[in-house]
């Protein structure tokens, strides 16, 4: 077999090929692992018939070429600390140092989650001092940290919602949702029994009065509303909705997605709502991780707090302990205390940064966002002539005379060294271009960012193939989706040809 | 702290681009009666050197598993983590990057997530593995509601064993409690400590949907899943595995030989630290005729415009961001970060080193409950074979744990809180990290 790290010729480009799959070296019996036999034969304690054979095509490599092997993966990643992340409504922000080197303290990494809750005090008290500093930040009432990531914080959410219309003798049928949602609200509001009526927002971007008292009946559990949306702009006729919502007796759900631009400039608990989870890989700076973890929790106005999930933590004394004892309570979302790890990481940012840091925070966000709008608003079309919170959306509606497409430009940024806005969310924007800066760049960075962006769009006007067959600089060029899910490849086999 | 790097200069400056005077005019347009109540209550931010302070103060209050002893599982384990997991792990490529929407700049998580369904495919036997969803209790849900989708309306009975871990008992019940036409029944254990399958096959009929098993089980113990597969084969039951100690499938015949339908888990104990019980990953894997019905991500292989292998996100139309409330689930996470742990984990152990760690744990762990039987005289609860775990009838299930922890040994979980009929028995773990002098102390210790 041949090394693992080591890229065969590749006849096509310049381009590297791309490294071989950990299943494709290595040599039979080697192993990472150093750690000599002890104990009596194995069949001795358990039956053979419960035991496997080998298991075929795993690994069986050297701790030196394992670790040759991701680092040369990583090489083929872009991330916050190589590159700017203006990805929208997913705040990319710098994910402290600090917060990591407390996650490995073994006070942290090595506790357990069955031992007596006397041992865990320090834990404990992260979880409820986060608890504390969460209602403050958001002006709710109370919270549950339990949701390992935003969906599941709005499937709890929603069900808080259900427990507490079934218990006034009916859980309603409907919730209403903007057609400027992400795709996981109506998707919970289904896994929670209910129907989704899809509201359109208003020639500014935003929901109105009128189009809610429209759809809002007895049928209606809740308005589940994003603030700021994410066309980036602030709901402001947010409290009058939620007065519409209420007078018919449903309730409001708040998405916190994008909570990062509210931090100390206004408070959803002052907005009517009930419920709202936040998403604390977002704005409390807990990495993204490629997709995980995060964590979801969810905050509540007191007429919702005994549906909380358990346990719960209470304070007792100068202590801290949990307790489950709550009859009306959903009961439990997922196991054990949530993603703790996440969690711990957001309490040190909060401590870190304090009261005023975060509204400086929040603030910056969206000094960086409407910078860049400003700078752009002359070569690429502004989707709302509003003013923009903590990120800003451009169309391709100048660029796509000369048929480069929303695509095309992002493809090209990669070219330039960034990494592209969200494309074409929310759906109600053809060809969207979602730029969240976030708080942490400095003008700079975005200065590059603006001069990248507006050579793309002299680049569309003047050499427009260039762009639009972008990516030129990256590992591989575009990819065959459609191939991908026709003839799903879902895992390497040994019998099958990589060539 | 501050994050943010803006002088007074640069805002000057960039106020005067944008044409405002202030910061606040950046949002006049919120309504005053919000923007007045706005300001956040907490104490001044403070500098790196007193958060780490605080922090490890924090940290100082809780029993880790440096200074004290654990024979504690349950769902979350103990084990060895070479340093070259932390080391890939913490590479800001992999751990700041966003969910691989742009292929070209995320071929090293996209591939790593293509290895990492492989590994679980390997792992459990089965064909279909998907990029990981949140933790073995939610997996365990969603694998029942994946059977509600592929299943006829008639079967919606989901039998549930009672020997299943008992928080994952709860969220597949928190799950299903908005769905009307669902119905869940538990299925007994019996004295060997697996589940009743004389009670189970009497409960299996054409209204059954689903039967939901621990591989092992909560109590430790090796489910004979042979009749267990047949009895919900004879009645056109999906059969869900649920393996909270994915390690012991170094050992043990994977579910998918067992003839699973579905196989799902909790992957903190491939190389994921303990961390109070999250961040880990929920693996979820099935056979391949189920694959348009899977929830959560799922990586595939293509080329690029050059004929160049590449990995992308696949079989999107399954998802929320694409489907909306059609979506299988509407889960849009991967545990990415804690998969890609385990990912360099197995491939650090291979096919040798991972054998070799699950048998030192099977030895231990039969070497700690006899000597407990032995020279202890506690009484082995169940007779069935075990991996790692088993339960042992104390003479006084809190009065030990009060003594151990003096000692600070944690000796084991107390059933009774879940099982009232299992008063003072402990569920207790033994995995490669209890050194031989550690059992040789609970032993001692217990026995006073």
């Amino acid at each position: 077999m041949s090394a693992l790290s080591e890229p065969s010729p590749n006849k096509h480009s310049s381009r590297a090929a791309p490294p071989r799959l950990l299943f494709e070296s290595g040599s039979s019996g080697r192993s990472g692992l150093y750690w000599p036999a002890e104990g009596e034969k194995i069949q001795n304690q358990i039956p053979a018939t419960f035991l496997r054979d080998d298991i075929s095509g795993f690994p069986e490599l050297g701790e030196l070429e394992v670790l040759r092997h991701f680092t040369r993966l990583s090489q083929r990643n872009f991330g916050i600390e190589s590159q700017f992340y203006p990805l929208g409504s997913c705040t990319m922000k710098y994910n402290p140092k600090i917060n990591e080197a407390v996650a490995r303290f073994p006070g942290f990494a090595l506790t357990h989650p069955l031992a007596p809750a006397e041992v865990l005090q320090g834990a404990l008290e992260v979880l409820y001092g986060l608890e504390r500093m969460l209602i403050e930040i958001s002006g709710m009432e109370d919270i549950s940290l339990q949701p390992s990531a935003g969906a599941q914080g709005e499937l709890t959410g929603l069900m808080l919602i259900r427990a507490h219309l079934m218990e006034q003798g009916n859980p309603r049928k409907k919730i209403i949702v903007p057609d400027t949602a992400h795709g996981t609200n109506p998707a919970s509001s289904t896994l929670c029994g209910y129907e989704v009526v899809q509201i359109s927002s208003n020639s500014q971007g935003v929901i109105d009065t009128a189009g809610v008292t429209k759809v809002m009946d007895e049928n209606v559990a809740a308005l589940m509303v994003t603030n700021p949306n994410t066309l980036g702009l602030f709901e402001t006729n947010i409290a009058a909705i939620a007065d519409v919502v209420h007078g018919k007796g449903g309730l409001v759900y708040l998405d916190g997605a994008n909570l990062n631009a509210l931090m100390g400039v206004a408070k959803p608990g002052d907005m009517g709502v009930d419920v709202l989870h936040m998403n604390l890989h977002k704005t409390f700076s807990t990495p993204h991780g490629g997709g995980g973890p995060g964590a979801g929790p969810v905050a509540v106005k007191a007429q919702l707090r005994e549906y909380l999930p358990v346990p719960r933590i209470v304070k007792r004394g100068d202590g801290f302990e949990l307790r489950e004892d709550f009859s009306k309570s959903i009961g439990r979302v997922r196991s054990f205390f949530g993603n703790f790890g996440v969690l711990l990481r957001a309490y040190t940012y909060i401590v870190s940064l304090g009261g005023d840091g975060l509204q400086e925070a929040s603030r910056m966000a969206l000094l960086n966002a409407n910078y860049i709008r400003k700078k752009l608003e002359k070569s690429y079309q502004i989707a709302f002539n509003e003013p923009c919170m903590h990120e800003c959306i451009f169309t391709d509606r100048i660029q796509h005379k000369n048929g480069v497409s929303t695509l095309d430009i992002a493809k090209r940024l990669l070219d330039y060294g960034f990494h592209p806005p969200t494309i074409y969310f929310p759906l109600v924007v053809s060809g969207a271009l979602m730029i969240e800066p976030t708080e942490t760049e400095t003008p700079e960075t975005l200065d590059a960012f603006v001069d990248a962006m507006l050579s793309i769009a002299q680049e569309a006007k003047e050499n427009p193939d260039i762009v639009k067959t972008a990516p030129h600089s990256t590992p591989v060029s575009r990819l065959d989706e459609a191939r991908a899910a026709r003839k799903p490849l879902l895992r390497w086999e040994p019998d099958r040809k990589n060539d | 702290m501050r994050y943010t790097p803006h002088t007074s200069a640069d805002k000057e400056r960039m106020l005067r681009a944008i044409g405002l005077e202030s910061i606040e005019e950046l949002y006049q347009h919120i309504p005053k009666t919000l923007r007045e109540r706005a300001s956040i209550d907490l104490p001044e931010g403070l500098t790196e050197l007193a958060v780490r302070k605080r922090l490890a103060g924090l940290a100082a209050k809780n029993a880790n598993a440096a200074d004290w002893s654990f024979f504690l599982g349950g769902g979350i384990y103990h084990h060895f983590i070479p340093s070259a997991v932390d080391a890939i792990v913490s590479r800001s490529e992999f751990s700041t990057s966003y969910t691989p929407y742009q292929p070209e700049v995320s071929q090293g998580t996209l591939q790593a997530l293509f290895e990492y369904q492989t590994l679980i495919c390997q792992l459990t036997g089965m064909e279909v593995s998907n990029a990981g969803v949140y933790d073995g209790a939610s997996a365990t849900a969603e694998a029942v509601l994946m059977s509600r989708r592929i299943q006829p309306a008639r079967r919606r009975r989901v039998l549930v064993s009672r020997a299943l871990h008992p928080q994952y008992r709860a969220v597949i019940s928190t799950y299903l409690r908005n769905l009307d036409d669902m119905q869940l029944e538990e299925i007994p254990f019996d004295v060997t400590g697996g589940t009743d399958i004389e009670q189970l096959s009497r409960r299996l009929n054409d209204e059954s949907m689903c039967t939901v098993v621990g591989y092992p089980n909560f109590f430790g113990v090796i489910e004979d899943l042979g009749p267990i597969q047949s009895a919900c084969a004879r009645s056109g039951a999906q059969l869900i595995t649920v393996t909270t100690e994915p390690l012991a499938l170094g050992l043990l015949k994977p579910p998918g030989a067992w003839g699973a339908d579905i196989a799902v888990g909790e992957g903190q104990s491939l190389g994921v630290p303990m961390t109070l019980g999250g961040p880990g990953f929920g693996f979820f894997a099935c056979q391949k005729k189920f694959v348009r019905n899977i929830p959560g991500r799922l990586v595939g292989e293509t080329v690029d415009t050059e004929d160049r292998r590449g990995f992308v996100l696949t079989l999107a139309t399954r998802e929320q961001h694409i489907r909306r409330e059609k979506a299988t689930s509407n889960i849009c996470t991967s545990q990415t970060l804690c998969t890609l742990a385990a990912t360099v984990f197995m491939s650090l152990l291979g096919k040798t080193g991972l054998r070799r760690i699950a048998e030192v744990n099977a030895a231990r762990a039969h070497d700690a409950r006899d000597r407990l039987v032995s020279e202890a005289k506690l009484e082995a609860v169940f007779s069935a074979p075990f991996f790692n775990e088993f339960v042992m009838r104390t003479r006084g299930a809190d009065e030990m744990i009060k003594r151990c922890a003096a000692n600070k040994i944690a000796p084991g979980v107390h059933l009774t809180r879940w099982y009232p009929e299992l008063r003072d028995c402990l569920l207790l773990c033994v995995t490669e990290m209890n050194e031989r002098g550690e059992i040789e102390r609970l032993v001692r210790t217990v026995a006073q």
